[in-house]
């Protein structure tokens, strides 16, 4: 089995604990507005890669990574997840740290079978809720909300150790109610480890002028660092209220 | 023993100039945090607020504020100068006031001149005339002894930056022996050295016996130093502040004399830290005394001034003066070598704010302790000023001893010195090879006349039986203008203070340097996996290339490159030692243009590897700009794959990273969920 990879970040920093080699899936069902890759879009393609190639890759340079591991982004490498799957399992044979990137927008609560076997072998999933609220997710992603919030409840109820991201853009997700409503929502779950607010940055232009694609915000500004630490704390509070802290 | 060594741990250090057995047997390892560390004083304050004064006042200038015409900079050339004499805890100036800058003709008198009339001045004539006339320098000697092809290879700039016209510098000398031993001690000990050389006078014999007793008189003109400043330091150091102002008095001496291209202080702080170690056990001076004593040596060491031309500082990017002090590492007894004055020195960068010299460079072991390391990633997060070194590699070869001048090159403090040999451009090596020494540029037939390649193409195996035959021509030439450069050093330019604070049998690595080495191993790369397409002009030289193909590019962390540019250092260094050596120097070879890279470019023609005509190198060992795109671990990783046993003088990969690319601000984003809870306020409309 090969899997069709966008690109490999070796110096991942900022994508799960430690050191990390990361690898960017191809294919994505999701269509954020803000999104920064839109590269990773398209289905198949890219750099095949089999597991083998990647875990060697990965331990030529394992000094590098004593406190990191490998991270799956993409994209979304749940379209691929039987891939990563396999590629978790050789992971923890080498006693490789797993970390998968994931919107959870793959999900499918009637049939969890292939999630059952992947999580087993998945020591982190960092989960970015794009939007708590479900019209305002329709808008910006033209996905349902529901099967994300039943990803994070199905990862809770598994034990599964659990960081949320979400990035916030001005005038799109940072208004107080909804991000008080998140915050009460990641309260309700157990596992959550860590919440990593994402300012909203214009880095991403770039690729659509590249890609000859129109940007789809475009007047709309890089939060600033200030302002991002007010919106995690307004989620903060929701979590608060959600346990009664 | 002396009354200055009270409460020190005895040792084989009493009996012989011995600094090592003196730290080991004596200094304190510091496991703790930097919570014990003092903030600048009110003098030191109004110290540095005068310093940026006066640098306002020299950047209006134009880069020199004062210099001297007139008086030729020796060890007891000048008066005493100061900032302000009642503030200063440490003191002493290259000249008789901050911010003058010394003449030095020494090295040659026309670069002294040129730095000179560059700047707005003019050097008085009867110095001129004195240089030119009765007094050879190291530059007119050098010159009388050149030959064509040596001068041709010059002009050429496929060996570039040679120090034939400038001090070579590279030497540190044990400024700490000053401190421990008093001068006394030291003229004692040279002159039993003297007196213990052979008695049938070859030439060898005879320098050596010139050689002491100019480190002799170096040593008196060093106490006369002190007495300048009302200092008697014939004595040993009794205290901490005397510790300092005695080994900064040896380094002053040092720059007084010798205009070097570097001019490293070594590895002091640890050696320092045994008297603030004392003098706080005898309550003699406070934490905020000894913090004082240090910002005010470390105020001094970022003052030092030399008088260079433009052009220099152009190779250079900036005026540097390398004064690096090496920090930290780890004994070979396991201990590490870690003080509280290793603290102090980096806490610098906080009391006086962020600076590139003293260039600090942390000796960098995975077994420092936990504190310092974070102490360090703090220091260089506010500051990025620290330059960090692998200890784990040097420690090997050099000891726990050892200390960097300039950026990377190793030598053990007092017992090895290092002839700098600036670099050979190994990029421009391959045209000639394809041109059968013709140079790309003017067309002169520069190297031999080896036969070119004529084919359209350029096939791999022709190219590289051509290349390795002009790297051996380049390595000859190379070494043996290296060999005339240091001859005439040692008689003109001698560096005799800094020769007398080392051993009387000192090692010399005979450095060399490589510039252009990833242009070469991905032109190599593309002439192998690509196809190669020459482009000649009327007289048939190849002026161009075009690539037909993809190709492996070093950088990213695939061996079919990576292996050529490993193999290139290893052969290039084994046709180096194939030379004969002046003064059996041993030698080395070192890939680390950290600026210069732009230079070399300029004078470099198209290469290979899609690089055109005039762009710049990539600075060191780095990859090409813009060719390595699998991020920065496989970046490393090819760089890493370079034989340091080949490149013992140092490989240097200049790595540039946006801040938010490496890592999160931990107490913001990413934070641990329950930390998190408890540490942010609620939001403010709540």
């Amino acid at each position: 089995m090969k899997a069709h990879i966008h690109s490999v970040e070796t110096f991942g920093s900022v994508d799960g604990p430690g050191i990390r080699y990361v690898l960017f899936f191809k294919g994505c069902p999701m269509r954020c507005k803000y999104c920064h890759n839109p590269d990773t879009w398209e289905y198949g393609g890219g750099r095949e890669m089999s597991v083998e190639e990647i875990i060697e890759e990965y331990k030529k340079n394992q000094s590098f990574y004593k406190s990191g591991g490998i991270t799956a982004t993409g994209g979304e490498p749940l379209v691929q997840i039987d891939f990563v799957t396999e590629l978790f399992k050789r992971c923890k044979e080498e006693g490789i740290h797993t970390c998968l990137d994931t919107s959870g927008i793959t999900f499918t609560p009637n049939n969890t079978e292939k999630f059952d076997k992947l999580i087993k072998y998945t020591d982190l999933v960092m989960l970015d809720i794009k939007h708590i609220d479900p019209k305002a997710h329709i808008d910006l992603t033209e996905q349902k909300l529901d099967n994300v919030l039943a990803f994070a409840k199905y990862l809770d109820e598994n034990k599964v150790e659990l960081w949320i991201r979400h990035v916030v853009v001005p005038g799109i997700t940072d208004d107080k109610d909804s991000l008080f409503k998140l915050g009460e929502f990641i309260g309700s779950l157990k596992n959550v480890k860590a919440l990593d607010v994402l300012p909203y940055h214009t880095m991403g232009v770039k690729k659509y002028e590249a890609l000859g694609m129109k940007y789809p915000l475009e007047n709309i500004e890089s939060m600033d660092k200030k302002e991002a630490i007010e919106c995690k704390k307004v989620i903060l509070d929701g979590i608060r209220k959600a346990r009664n802290l | 023993m002396s009354q200055e060594w009270n409460g020190f741990v005895k040792g084989i250090w009493e009996k012989e100039v011995n600094v090592r057995d003196f730290i080991q047997k004596n200094y304190t390892p510091y496991d703790g945090d930097d919570s014990f560390l003092a903030g600048p004083t009110d003098a030191t304050n109004r110290l540095w607020a005068q310093v940026m004064d006066l640098t306002k006042q020299e950047l209006a200038a134009g880069g020199v504020l004062d210099m001297d015409t007139k008086v030729i900079s020796t060890i007891t050339s000048h008066g005493a100068g100061y900032l302000n004499k009642d503030d200063e805890k440490i003191v002493g100036f290259q000249t008789d006031k901050p911010f003058k800058r010394s003449l030095q003709p020494y090295g040659g008198i026309r670069m002294a001149m040129k730095a000179c009339k560059d700047n707005g001045y003019e050097v008085d004539p009867e110095v001129v005339e004195f240089f030119s006339t009765h007094r050879k320098t190291h530059n007119a000697g050098v010159f009388d002894a050149y030959n064509d092809e040596m001068r041709a290879c010059r002009s050429s700039h496929i060996i570039t930056g040679l120090p034939d016209a400038y001090g070579r510098g590279r030497i540190i000398g044990d400024y700490r022996r000053v401190a421990l031993y008093g001068v006394d001690r030291l003229i004692e000990d040279k002159i039993n050295q003297k007196n213990s050389t052979s008695s049938t006078m070859t030439s060898d014999v005879i320098r050596d016996r010139e050689e002491l007793s100019e480190q002799i008189n170096a040593l008196k003109d060093l106490k006369k130093l002190g007495e300048i400043y009302g200092f008697d330091i014939s004595r040993p150091a009794s205290n901490v502040q005397e510790a300092i102002q005695w080994m900064y008095f040896g380094y002053l001496a040092a720059i007084k004399e010798q205009n070097g291209a570097a001019m490293s202080l070594g590895r002091t702080s640890t050696f320092i830290d045994i008297y603030a170690e004392r003098d706080l056990r005898n309550g003699t001076f406070t934490e905020e005394e000894i913090q004082e004593f240090v910002d005010h040596f470390i105020m001094k060491l970022r003052l030092v001034k030399f008088a260079r031309t433009p052009e220099y500082n152009a190779l250079f990017s900036g005026d540097p003066t390398w004064v690096t002090e090496s920090v930290g590492g780890v004994g070979i007894d396991g201990r590490h070598l870690v003080t509280k004055m290793s603290f102090r020195y980096l806490h610098t960068l906080q009391n006086l704010g962020t600076a590139p010299e003293p260039n600090l460079t942390v000796l960098w072991s995975t077994r420092l302790p936990m504190n310092f390391k974070k102490f360090c990633a703090k220091t260089s997060i506010e500051s990025s000023s620290i330059q960090y070194e692998n200890d784990d590699l040097m420690r090997v070869t050099h000891g726990d001893d050892y200390a960097i001048a300039c950026c990377v090159s190793s030598m053990r403090v007092g017992k090895e010195m290092q002839f700098f040999g600036a670099r050979a451009n190994l990029a421009k090596c391959l045209l000639y090879a394809i041109n059968g020494g013709v140079d790309e540029i003017s067309k002169k037939q520069v190297g031999p006349k080896y036969r070119p390649i004529t084919s359209e193409y350029l096939d791999f195996d022709e190219v590289m039986d051509r290349y390795k035959d002009m790297m051996k021509w380049l390595a000859n030439v190379y070494v043996n203008s290296l060999n005339v450069i240091h001859y005439m050093h040692d008689k003109y330019c001698y560096e005799k203070l800094q020769m007398a604070l080392h051993d009387k049998e000192v090692t010399r690595w005979f450095a060399t340097g490589i510039a252009g080495l990833s242009v070469v191993a991905d032109s190599l790369s593309a002439i192998k996996y690509a196809k190669v397409k020459t482009i000649r002009d009327e007289n048939g030289i190849v002026v161009d290339y075009a690539i037909e193909g993809d190709f492996p590019k070093y950088g990213n962390d695939d061996d079919r490159v990576d292996n050529i540019a490993a193999d290139l250092v290893h052969e290039f260094m084994s046709y180096i030692k194939s030379n004969h050596t002046y003064r059996n120097g041993i030698p080395t070879t070192s890939i680390l243009t950290i600026t210069s890279n732009v230079v070399y470019g300029k004078n470099t023609g198209s290469t290979p590897d899609g690089r055109k005509g005039g762009e710049p190198f990539a600075p060191g060992a780095n990859p090409m700009h813009h060719r390595d795109s699998n991020g920065a671990i496989a970046s490393l990783a090819s760089v890493s794959k370079l034989p340091f046993r080949d490149a013992q003088d140092g490989i240097s990969n200049t790595f540039s990273i946006i801040p938010n690319a490496l890592g999160k601000d931990a107490t913001v984003f990413a934070g641990d969920l329950s930390v998190d809870l408890e540490n942010f306020e609620p939001s403010e409309d709540k």
